[in-house]
């Protein structure tokens, strides 16, 4: 690239040999920028984006409602984050959680019809546990297809999706329509002890904590036991587990299943806790977001609960500007952007820019000019 | 300044200092290279001669310290402004791209035509395939990088780094993985770009060669400069001595009395073993050999006639296709890699980066791999993270690894720290045979030696050692048998006292077999 000289000083971009890990401050400018990047559209439709970003905000976080509402959004989010993030460490690319979370509420909501009238508690428990197995064997399919048929799990795990979905569209037209519905797709409403219990006058329910204890016993795992040993040897050097002896074709369907299983949750949590039924809409790509989240994290634990509500409050600000005239996709639009731009951080962080003093005589810069690094 | 010779140095180095957090690679370092000259520069495992040819090309930058080329002082800030300088290098660890084939490789990153059609490729590929004999580098032009041997890369290498105009040629331990007959190539081919006014600077631990084929030595010490002279000026034992400060540790080999009999079972027996190869072809050819316990067999032979075949049967990380396994007196049906862990089979395989350890994880990590399920690292699935930790510090300790910590990731280990920390962890568990494919590549004199003692160390308390090396007086030096391995089949057997270089020599290229194999090519 071609040097820039500005006032004595030869300023210049090259690529650092020694590539290092991207600083998590790299993350943080990335969100600035997409904000940034959105501010230029928000101009062009004849918006001040301050007025924007700052209606966002006080949307998102400036009533205790509204915070209730943006950790609402981020409970799928932090779980289908965190499965995401488990197989993205190492190196499987499920992208399939929209599918999988589909699949968990799916399962979830059959408990209710074909068992209905049980108590709170083991209701519930059951949900769970069949969203979770739910989840998991959907993306069992995924494992199977990547582990022994080397099918590109990409591809698998996103047509998985498009199943899932028009599975559960069949579902809520055909045999589970509430019948006394007035022709709404979905199912009737869960009853009250199928119902994650939620704070008063609020929606936030009890979901939100079985995401933090998720995520939480995910990090206790990862830390101190076995199978994060595992994992952390097998994301560092696949040749490497092998050879010490780890079965890697298991270890990556376990991975696969546990992190279908943790989107089939998010799925239960979902129509248990906010829809209440099961409908077409149940999943508004949270499945897909939870991408950016994870990345956004660096698939770190601690990192997904916040991405989670950020991006979270992304989708309620978006609600509340509607209001002033901007279509409420400008919370996908900031989505995108931010994924975008904390992919190409990821780019820019492998290079350094330079700064030199240059002496006054021509082309002799020795080495002991200043440089500066940064 | 002084009176200063009319020809100045293609390289003058100047009170370099590089540190890496805390660690001090080199330390005021001073360094001058003649013009067309081979230049060897020695020094310990970590002594800081990878880092400092890594700032010669531009690699890595000097935190002080003047640098020039021809006389001229530079400053560079990436590879790219080192070979405008006509500046190559050879990296310790080769960086082809090895799906591409050294076709791709040779012109990645050139200016060239922007249509690459099969015209411009054809006349491409004769150009390089002239100008590559011109200087004595044979390789095929249009294979993929992965199915060639570690001298054929290597002399990719060397030819992309000429392609690329360099007028000095940089070396980071190219002989470590070369075979001794691709070592004398490899010496040959220096000797005439050396003719051709070629600058040449390159590291190694092996001092015999530096004796035959360098013209001026350098010595390293714990990150400072601490000899230099002319090769006429000095001998092997003197080197040896500059090189550590002292004498290096004597291998303690004691010779079996005749009379110890032979114990009556033995360890590993493998009958007409076959096993494909990577590309599907027939690396493995009814091979049969066996090993006693308190015994080191040493496996001699040119690269890729099956060794690394032989090792993966036997650890398990490969399938016979046919022919059978018995261990310990047991037939071994469906052999895993676990399963051949849980035996008593240790490995040290030949790629330590590529298979043997984590890079980017620590010492503790890297030791832990095959023991995190034993009861000493771990309870109930809990891994015991202090005691771990203080384990693996021993180990460091006993083995005499240099690391800033055990918590360091072992990638930015110097390459012979890498290797003992790897045998370290094979030998720690105690196994009862232990496969050890070259296990002192890369390691410098004095830590060869002590490899050499602790495989001996194991052959004393009556463990089995395969010994899988391409270099010759490796093998002469410690093991008790010499199988020759040729084609995938065993073609000799020596005692070590009884045979010689040359004879070995013969077997290893196939001119001569003891046995009537006649699907001998
Ligand atoms: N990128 C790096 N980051 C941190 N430390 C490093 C890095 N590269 C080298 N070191 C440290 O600098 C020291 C010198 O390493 P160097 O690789 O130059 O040794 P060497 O002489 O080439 O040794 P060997 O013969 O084992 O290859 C070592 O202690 C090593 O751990
Ligand atoms: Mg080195």
């Amino acid at each position: 690239m071609r040097p820039l000289y500005i006032a004595g000083k030869k300023i210049s971009i090259e690529k650092d040999p020694i590539s290092t890990k991207t600083p998590w401050w790299m993350t943080v400018i990335a969100v600035v920028l997409a904000l940034v990047f959105c501010a230029g559209f928000m101009l062009l439709n004849g918006n001040n984006p301050i007025t924007v970003f700052s209606k966002m905000f006080s949307g998102a976080f400036g009533s205790l409602y509204g915070l209730s509402e943006t950790l609402l959004k981020a409970i799928p989010l932090m779980l289908c984050g965190l499965g995401v993030a488990i197989a993205y460490r190492i190196s499987v690319w499920n992208i399939g959680a929209e599918g999988q979370f589909v699949m968990g509420a799916i399962a979830a909501t059959s408990i209710t019809i074909y068992y209905p009238g049980m108590g709170a508690f083991s209701s519930i428990t059951l949900m769970l546990l069949a969203g979770f197995i739910a989840g998991a064997l959907w993306a069992l399919l995924v494992a199977i297809c990547r582990s022994y048929f080397d099918v590109n799990e990409v591809i698998c795990s996103l047509m998985l999706n498009y199943i899932a979905i028009l599975f559960l569209s069949f579902l809520v037209f055909e045999p589970w329509k509430d019948p006394n519905g007035f022709n709404f797709p979905g199912t009737a409403i869960f009853s009250s002890s199928q119902k994650l219990p939620a704070l008063d006058d609020l929606r936030l329910h009890l979901g939100f904590l079985i995401a933090l204890a998720a995520i939480l016993l995910y990090a206790v795992l990862v830390k101190f036991t076995h199978w994060g040993y595992q994992l952390r040897l097998l994301s560092a050097n696949a040749n490497a587990a092998r050879y010490a002896g780890m079965n890697v074709k298991r270890q990556i369907i376990i991975v696969l299943m546990i992190s279908g299983g943790l989107a089939g949750i998010a799925g239960m949590v979902e129509v248990s806790g906010v829809t209440h039924r099961l409908s077409q809409g149940v999943t508004s790509g949270y499945g897909y977001t939870a991408i950016i989240v994870a990345w956004l994290a660096r698939l770190n634990p601690i990192g997904i609960v916040i991405s989670s509500i950020l991006c979270g409050a992304v989708i309620v600000g978006g609600y509340s500007v509607q209001l002033i005239g901007l279509p409420a996709s400008m919370a996908l639009m900031i989505q995108g952007a931010i994924l975008f731009f904390v992919i190409g951080g990821e780019v820019f962080s492998q290079y350094r820019i330079r700064v030199e003093t240059i002496s006054p005589k021509k082309n002799e810069q020795t080495s002991s000019s200043k440089v500066e690094v940064l | 300044m002084q009176k200063q010779s009319n020809m100045p140095y293609a390289i003058e180095v100047q009170n370099i200092v590089k540190t890496f957090g805390p660690v001090i690679a080199t330390n005021q370092v001073s360094f001058k290279v003649k013009k067309g000259e081979i230049h060897a520069l020695l020094g310990e495992n970590g002594a800081g001669k990878s880092t400092l040819m890594s700032i010669l090309y531009g690699l890595y930058r000097p935190d002080s310290g003047i640098l020039k080329i021809d006389g001229e002082v530079v400053s560079f800030k990436s590879p790219k402004e080192a070979a405008q300088k006509s500046i190559g290098m050879v990296h310790q660890n080769f960086q082809l791209v090895s799906t591409l084939t050294a076709f791709d490789n040779i012109l990645m990153g050139l200016p060239e035509s922007w249509w690459r059609g099969r015209n411009w490729r054809f006349k491409k590929v004769k150009e390089i395939e002239s100008l590559a004999k011109e200087y004595g580098l044979s390789f095929e032009v249009e294979r993929a990088v992965w199915q060639m041997s570690h001298g054929e890369k290597q002399r990719v290498e060397i030819f992309k780094a000429l392609y690329r105009q360099s007028d000095i040629i940089i070396l980071d331990e190219p002989t470590s993985v070369l075979t001794p007959q691709e070592s004398d190539d490899l010496y040959r081919t220096l000797k005439k770009l050396k003719e051709t006014g070629k600058t040449i600077v390159l590291t190694t631990h092996k001092l015999r060669e530096v004796m035959h084929a360098c013209d001026h030595i350098s010595i390293m010490r714990k990150g400072k400069m601490v000899a230099s002279m002319p090769s006429s000026e000095t001998n092997e034992r003197d080197l040896a001595r500059k090189l550590m400060g002292e004498m290096p540790v004597e291998v303690r080999r004691i010779e079996k009395s005749e009379s110890s009999t032979k114990p009556s079972k033995n360890l590993l027996e493998l009958q007409e073993i076959c096993a494909k190869g990577l590309h599907g072809e027939q690396a493995l050819n009814d091979l049969s050999l066996f090993v006693y316990p308190g015994e080191i067999v040493g496996v001699a032979g040119v690269a890729g006639n099956g060794q690394k075949q032989l090792a993966e049967i036997i650890t398990g990380m490969q399938n016979p296709t046919s022919g059978g396994i018995k261990f310990k007196g047991k037939w071994i049906n469906h052999s895993s890699i676990k399963g051949m862990i849980d035996i008593g089979i240790a490995h040290v395989p030949e790629d330590r980066l590529h298979t043997g350890m984590a890079g980017s994880l620590d010492a503790v990590d890297n030791l832990l791999m095959k023991d995190y399920k034993k009861e000493k690292h771990s309870n109930l699935g809990i891994m015991k993270h202090s005691r771990n930790l203080d384990w693996a510090k021993s180990i460091i300790n006993n083995y005499d690894v240099t690391t800033p910590s055990a918590n360091y990731p072992v990638r930015l280990l110097s390459g012979g720290n890498q290797q003992k920390l790897l045998l370290a962890r094979e030998i720690e568990g105690d196994p009862a045979l232990l496969v050890a494919n070259h296990p002192t590549q890369g390691l410098d004199v004095g830590a060869t030696a002590s490899v050499h003692n602790l495989l001996l160390d194991m052959r004393s308390r009556d463990r089995g050692v395969l010994l899988i090396s391409e270099d010759l007086d490796e093998i002469l030096k410690i093991s008790d048998r010499i199988l020759v391995i040729y084609q995938g089949m065993i073609t000799g057997e020596f005692e070590p006292s009884k045979a010689t270089r040359e004879e070995i020599g013969l077997y290893m290229t196939g001119s001569k077999t003891q046995f009537n194999v006649g699907a001998l090519a």
